[in-house]
């Protein structure tokens, strides 16, 4: 197209030897901020298609975007972490488990290709536990308006599924109390969630925020925002060490790396502090549409039709974008409004 | 003595051609693509200097790849969070409402 022919527009990566359109790096560490920052998760699945689109080499495409999404969820977690998110006690306990669970699932992989099976059974698996997990969100959701116009209301208001109280009754030692959570149970509870999702994340070869921040919420007993802020810090661990392996085997293109971040800040800030003005439930929704869609798209591809995979995952993304960013405005001008008036009030006095 | 020393050389050479195979075997997904960064295009000093780390240190590449990442990013952190800061806006509460 013309209007992207200037030359001032490509950037120069130095490592794969191709320019690269660098407002559309910016664009997508932005959208893959806010997004990642919100539903607390890496988001490689959101980052892979938009890379193809514009061209970058898809051999520096993974590694390129694990390294940026290290660097991503470290700005969340800071940001998540003043807002009391970050149940630092439970992250390390989890990590232990995620990063022996993803060298599982990674020699899971390994064995299937030398069997030659692992392109559609790595797929299919993708699509069931994705399945899965909206199933999980939208029953949740519907189970808990069903509750609440009952009056049938917790502590921490209408819950749908409730599975963790069943597994914060197992009585293993040693029992943890996790102070930012709100909730003491069996240390091996978190341990094997963590085991397990790392082991499907090593299989599916993704970074598993996607599947820990379910996992976060109806197995170990989470708050929504607090299994977004834990979830961003686990999330920031497992990057760094994959950035350090995808760097060993040269995968990594740097330059492209700083781009992304450079957009991610802004995004992640935006959604973040997003989170600030969203109910749990209204997270989780979100979170469900999604995964959803992700699944559609991957089924897409599955059938070769990936151009339609292709728009159907840019067009969620951009949508869920622009729904954050709305929420996050109007949520702080209501706060800025509010805070005038109180300010108002108190001079008048 | 002779005899010895045939069996210790068919040995040694039959050591070094299994080598591949047993590097093959242990070893996970093959890299199959070698890139070299071309460092003949690159005017940038800084830039040239991680290219050629890329060429002839790949260690030393992937342990500045991930302290420059780490770096930035808690840069790119606390300054997004000194300009929000100074937006007006209640950063450090928020409370936590499911439903």
């Amino acid at each position: 197209m013309e209007m992207f022919a200037a030359d001032w527009l490509y950037m120069y990566m130095p490592i794969a030897g191709v320019k690269v359109l660098w407002p559309a790096l910016v664009l997508i560490g932005f959208s893959v901020g806010v997004i990642g920052g919100f539903f607390g998760m890496g988001g490689a699945w959101m980052v892979t298609p938009g890379l193809n689109i514009i061209g970058f080499p898809m051999a520096f495409a993974i590694g390129t975007d694990i390294a940026h999404i290290a660097g991503k969820s470290m700005i969340s977690t800071i940001r998540h972490s003043k807002f009391g998110n970050v149940d630092y006690k439970l992250g390390m306990v989890m990590l232990v488990g995620t990063m022996v669970g993803i060298e599982i699932g990674a020699q899971l992989v390994m064995w299937l290709e030398r069997i030659g099976l692992v392109g559609s059974v790595v797929r299919w698996v993708y699509v069931v536990f994705l399945a899965l997990i909206s199933w999980m969100v939208f029953y949740d959701y519907a189970k808990a308006v069903k509750k609440s116009k009952m009056g049938d209301v917790t502590d921490r208001g209408a819950e749908g599924i409730t599975w963790y109280k069943t597994l914060h009754r197992i009585n293993i030692p040693p029992m943890v109390h996790f102070k930012a959570s709100g909730f003491t149970c069996s240390a091996w509870l978190p341990i094997l969630v963590s085991l397990a999702t790392g082991i499907l994340a090593g299989f599916l070869g993704i970074g598993g925020g996607l599947l820990r921040m379910p996992a976060l919420v109806y197995l170990i007993g989470c708050p929504t925002h607090i299994a977004v802020g834990t979830d961003l810090f686990e999330v920031m661990i497992s990057g760094l060490y994959g950035a350090f392996t995808f760097a060993l085997k040269g995968r990594i293109e740097l330059v492209a790396v700083f781009v992304m971040l450079t957009g991610a800040a802004i995004g992640a800030q935006i959604g973040t502090v997003a989170t600030k003005y969203s109910k749990g439930y209204g997270i989780r929704v979100a979170f469900g549409i999604a995964v959803l869609c992700c699944m559609i798209s991957i089924i897409l591809k599955q059938f070769k039709y990936d151009m339609p995979s292709a728009i159907l995952i840019l067009g969620t993304i951009s949508l869920i974008c622009l729904y954050i960013i709305k929420v996050m405005f109007t949520g702080a001008a209501a706060e800025l409004r509010a805070k005038k008036n109180r300010e108002n009030k108190a001079h008048a006095a | 003595m002779r005899r010895n020393m045939k069996r210790i050389m068919a040995l040694a050479v039959s050591m070094v051609a299994a080598l591949p195979a047993l590097a093959h075997a242990a070893a996970g997904k093959a890299a199959d693509l070698v890139v070299v960064a071309d460092t003949r295009v690159i005017d940038s000093g800084i830039l040239r200097y991680f290219a050629d780390l890329y060429n002839t240190n790949p260690t030393m590449n992937a342990t500045w790849a991930v302290i420059l990442t780490a770096v930035y990013g808690c840069f790119l952190g606390v300054l997004m969070d000194f300009l929000l800061s100074r937006t007006g806006l209640d950063l450090t509460s928020r409370k936590i409402v499911e439903h």
